[in-house]
């Protein structure tokens, strides 16, 4: 068969990564809507370096794909021809337990590295909700989970970096030592690029113990403010939980604090924990099964039509809550909250209601928190709702900067051209 | 531009008592903490807010005059050395705290504002600046911010790039950009932040920047250990980590600079082969389990002492003799150079034995003192200017010692940045492709290389190529360079 696009065939494709490593692409490839022509697993960095060479070289546009879990991220593509498949990379290249750090392919998934570490007693200390997320993926979106609180998120575990740019060039930021200033930190700009600058072929990590025990205590809310006052609450105390996490819909309004650590710690933790948040409401210690579906671990509500991220600093959540609960009110739809409470990022899944109502609170959200510094960002929704809604909203003075950073690291637009910011 | 027509331009922006023109004043800036480069700009101007800094850029960029920003110049890679007819921005009159957020745990600052001020003014609500670089007296978050500092706490709370959380920067062409959310995160966008931090002046001017301060730990506990050898002490330091406890600060000196901080402040030390000093704070019910756990382990590894810090005198007194130690070389050498360089931790033992062997085989004396839990390495290589010879000798007993780092798979610098004193190991450590891609970077932000040029990377190149369509990467093209 002879089908070619831009000048390229299948066969080219074969010819670089082996015939049972290219295909032509279905409709379950495509990203918003847009089918690409192609898909391409990569077997090592080298094939990853000769497909983009042939890619640019030809004007394919490109995108990177790792778990397949945040395709819905971004703007829609401008153009797609080739998905780049990361995920036959998926090995670890190098753990020394006792440096605390490792190296692996960007096409590992996550909970793969997890369950290896946890063989020494150590992690990565992040955990975004989606399941089968791969490394590369998990770097490019930024994910987070709740642990940030405590561990901070990729950009701050991630050491070292091999990138392959869309000419061809494989390049390495960083190293394998924890400590390291030599040379500019592309690893934390590649972070959140969201497959824009280049493929993410290999990361380095810092990594955690992982703690002995661990336990959820939980404070039933009845405002906002008492939210809020809990949050704080926790936030200005000595103790050192590992996640802070308010969840707010129709059932359920609790503020849950994640405590872990050795057993001694944690026991008078918790116990600290419970009467600084027993001012606010009632407190209970949450079963492990119950931590799991509703504590700090619960996924964002999946199902949602539209998905949003709102961060503000972390003293407004009080403010974030009533914005969202006034303006899902009049539209008349339903919102439902998980919000990283002390760090000032919730996810607000919207649902029912008409088209219309949700682009309206959209906006008048975004109005409202980029006015007071923050920022409101469509994670999730369908093509029709992103048409009418910019994803990222304003950046404001960045906006020039980030546009020649594109343009040096990907001066023909091959990569994912469209979904960033601006139109990036 | 003409001087003098340099010099009444300056002069109309910041006013006469802003700019300074006369050689034996500008001879004061000729350094900065690494005294053997020096070069004496041919203006220096002292803004006092962000609109000065970026009317002063906007001039040089227009009249394509090189400039350098400088903190507190206590640098030690040369990165505020001057550049020859260019202009140095000195920022030590932009030192105002802007604003204190206790419920958002932010301080936005100004970058002339020196580390230590922000500890001090938020100390009083229970909270700290974590970062905690020795020259934390006297350096600025400027310069913390540009070479990524980092101090004996950061193995536990992360280096400055893990504290900055937003900064206004005046770009090389004069525009100012914010990146970093400052006080909300994830800001949408690339990490500019991320990149900008640990740039060493080369992308940029600071003009404010907003940190994140850290809740006081509620339990602090600090030991000292002695041992044998720095052998024995790295066993107790792989014993520690491999318990799964993260220290607070986890700091080794060996006898040679043992013997020079007890000489010059006189702290007490035992008289040992290496002592640890080990301080875990957080919790109190975890302090004080991990701490009777760490004082086991360091009696299995034979320590020959432990000594507890019973209060913060005595803690004081620890710390002093640590943050003393290069101060302390002049005691026993009449000069020393630091070297600043890292390994992977469980490498350690092997480097440092061979760190002994190096200054043997050049009969030079090396005292070692460092943050043992990161691997990062500071040897102080001890000679005598007086002695013709010395001194080069003492360099490339440095530059064995970090080309070994390398071999053992670390890295050239782990605080002290690359400036311009190491810049010529770069390609030791970096591919051809890899200083490409960082040139990329600078490229975008300081598209006429006007900003601290000649420093970090060792050949400047110019940043109008572009790769065409079909065009290999001229490198690969070469087939030249290994990744490691
Ligand atoms: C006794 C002593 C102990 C030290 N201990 C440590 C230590 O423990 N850990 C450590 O990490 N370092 C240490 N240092 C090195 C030095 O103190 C740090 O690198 C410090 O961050 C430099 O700050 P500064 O204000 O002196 O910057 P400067 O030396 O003035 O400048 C350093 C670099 O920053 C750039 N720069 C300055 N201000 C800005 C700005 N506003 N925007 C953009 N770029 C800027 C300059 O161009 C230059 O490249 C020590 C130095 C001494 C002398």
């Amino acid at each position: 068969m002879d089908t070619r696009t831009k000048n390229v065939s299948l066969e080219d494709l074969q010819r670089i990564v082996g015939a049972e490593h290219a295909r032509e692409a279905t409709p379950e490839d495509a990203v918003d809507g847009v089918e690409p022509a192609f898909v391409a697993e990569p077997g090592s960095v080298e094939e990853t370096s000769e497909l983009l060479r042939l890619a640019s070289g030809e004007g394919l546009t490109v995108a990177p794909r790792g778990g397949g879990t945040k395709m819905a991220l971004g703007n829609p593509p401008r153009e797609l021809d080739l998905i780049l498949s990361t995920t036959r990379m998926n090995e670890v290249i190098e753990y020394v337990p006792g440096d605390q750090v490792v190296r692996v392919q960007a096409g590992l998934r996550l909970q793969e590295l997890q369950d290896l570490l946890a063989g020494s007693d150590q992690m990565l200390g992040v955990d975004p909700p989606e399941e089968g997320a791969t490394i590369g993926g998990v770097v490019a979106a930024n994910s987070t989970g709740p642990r940030r609180y405590r561990y901070g998120t990729i950009r701050d575990l991630i050491i070292g970096i091999k990138i392959v740019l869309s000419d061809g060039t494989v390049a390495k930021a960083g190293g394998k030592v924890v400590k390291n200033v030599a040379g500019y930190d592309l690893s934390k700009l590649f972070t959140g690029s969201l497959g824009t600058l280049g493929v993410i072929a290999e990361c380095n990590f810092r990594l955690h113990p992982k703690p002995e025990t661990g336990r959820t205590v939980a404070v039933e809310l009845s405002s906002p403010a008492a939210a809020n006052g809990a949050a704080q609450a926790i936030l200005h105390s000595q103790l050192v939980p590992s996640a802070v996490e308010l969840h707010w819909r129709e059932d359920v309004r609790l503020l849950t604090v994640l405590i872990e650590g050795i057993e001694p710690s944690v026991e008078a933790q918790v116990e600290t924990a419970s009467h600084l948040l027993g001012g606010f409401g009632e407190v209970r210690e949450l079963t492990e099964e119950e931590a799991g579906t509703l504590g700090p671990l619960a996924p964002p509500g999946a199902a949602d039509e539209v998905a949003i991220k709102i961060s503000t600093p972390p003293a407004e959540l009080a403010g974030v809550l009533s914005s969202v609960l006034g303006t899902t009110e009049r539209g008349g739809v339903t919102a439902q909250t998980t919000a990283h409470a002390g760090n000032g990022v919730a996810y607000v899944g919207l649902s029912g209601g008409e088209e219309e109502a949700r682009v309206q609170i959209v906006e008048e959200l975004r109005e409202i928190w980029t006015r007071r510094g923050g920022s409101v960002v469509v994670r999730e929704a369908p093509v029709t709702f992103k048409e009418r809604v910019e994803v990222w909203g304003p950046l404001g003075s960045r906006l020039e900067l980030s546009r020649r950073v594109k343009e040096k690291f990907d001066p023909r637009g091959t990569l994912n051209p469209g979904r960033f910011v601006g139109g990036i | 531009m003409e001087h003098d027509r340099l010099v009444r331009t300056m002069e109309a922006i910041l006013g006469p008592e802003g700019v300074i023109s006369e050689r034996e004043q500008l001879r004061s800036y000729e350094c900065d903490g690494l005294m053997n480069y020096r070069v004496i700009p041919e203006l220096v101007v002292l803004p006092e807010t962000a609109e000065h800094v970026q009317q002063i850029v906007k001039l040089c960029y227009d009249e394509g005059i090189p400039f350098v920003a400088r903190g507190s110049g206590t640098g030690l890679s040369g990165g505020a050395l001057p550049v020859e007819s260019g202009v140095l921005i000195v920022l030590s009159r932009m030192r105002k705290i802007l604003e204190v957020d206790i419920p958002n745990q932010r301080v936005v600052v100004e970058p002339g504002v020196l580390n230590m001020w922000v500890t001090n003014e938020v100390a009083e609500h229970g909270y700290y600046y974590a970062p905690d670089p020795a020259s934390q007296l006297i350096s600025s978050i400027g310069g913390n911010l540009a070479e990524n500092s980092g101090g004996v706490h950061c193995l536990k709370y992360g280096f400055t790039t893990n504290h900055v959380m937003g900064a206004e920067i005046v770009l090389p062409d004069g525009t100012m950009v914010n990146v970093g959310g400052g006080k909300a995160p994830d800001a949408p966008g690339y990490e500019l932040l991320g990149a900008f931090v640990g740039s060493e002046g080369t992308l940029g001017i600071a003009t404010k920047i907003t940190l994140r301060i850290v809740r006081k730990p509620e339990s602090v506990r600090t030991l000292l250990a002695a041992f044998k050898d720095t052998e024995e002490a790295g066993g107790a330091v792989s014993g520690i980590i491999g318990a799964g406890i993260v220290p607070a600060a986890i700091e080794m000196m060996d006898s040679l600079c043992i013997e020079a901080v007890e000489t010059a402040v006189h702290p007490g030390f035992p008289q040992a082969g290496a002592i640890l000093i080990v301080e875990l704070d957080g919790p109190k019910a975890e302090v004080e389990s991990q701490f009777e756990q760490t004082v086991r382990i360091c009696e299995e590894n034979n320590a020959s002492e432990i000594r507890i810090a019973e209060d913060d005198t005595e803690r004081a007194l620890f710390w002093k003799g640590r943050k003393a130690s290069f101060a302390a070389m002049g005691r026993i050498s009449n000069d020393y150079y630091v070297q600043d360089s890292v390994v992977p931790r469980t490498e350690l033992g092997k480097v440092l034995k061979r760190i002994s062997e190096i200054g043997e085989e050049h009969g030079m004396r090396v005292a070692n003192v460092f943050h043992a839990g990161d691997g990062n390495l500071h040897p102080l290589v001890l000679y005598d200017n007086n002695v013709p010879g010395e001194a080069e000798r003492a360099e490339d007993v440095a530059g064995e010692i970090v080309l070994t780092c390398l071999e053992h798979g670390g890295s050239l610098t782990g605080e002290h940045g690359i400036g311009v004193d190491k810049k010529k190991y770069m390609p030791k450590m970096f591919a051809t492709e890899d200083l490409d891609t960082f040139q990329l970077l600078r490229c975008a932000f300081d598209p006429h290389q006007i900003c601290n040029p000649g420093k970090v990377l060792p050949t400047p190149r110019l940043c109008g190529e572009r790769p065409g369509p079909f065009r290999m990467h001229p490198v690969q093209k070469a087939g030249l360079a290994e990744n490691f």
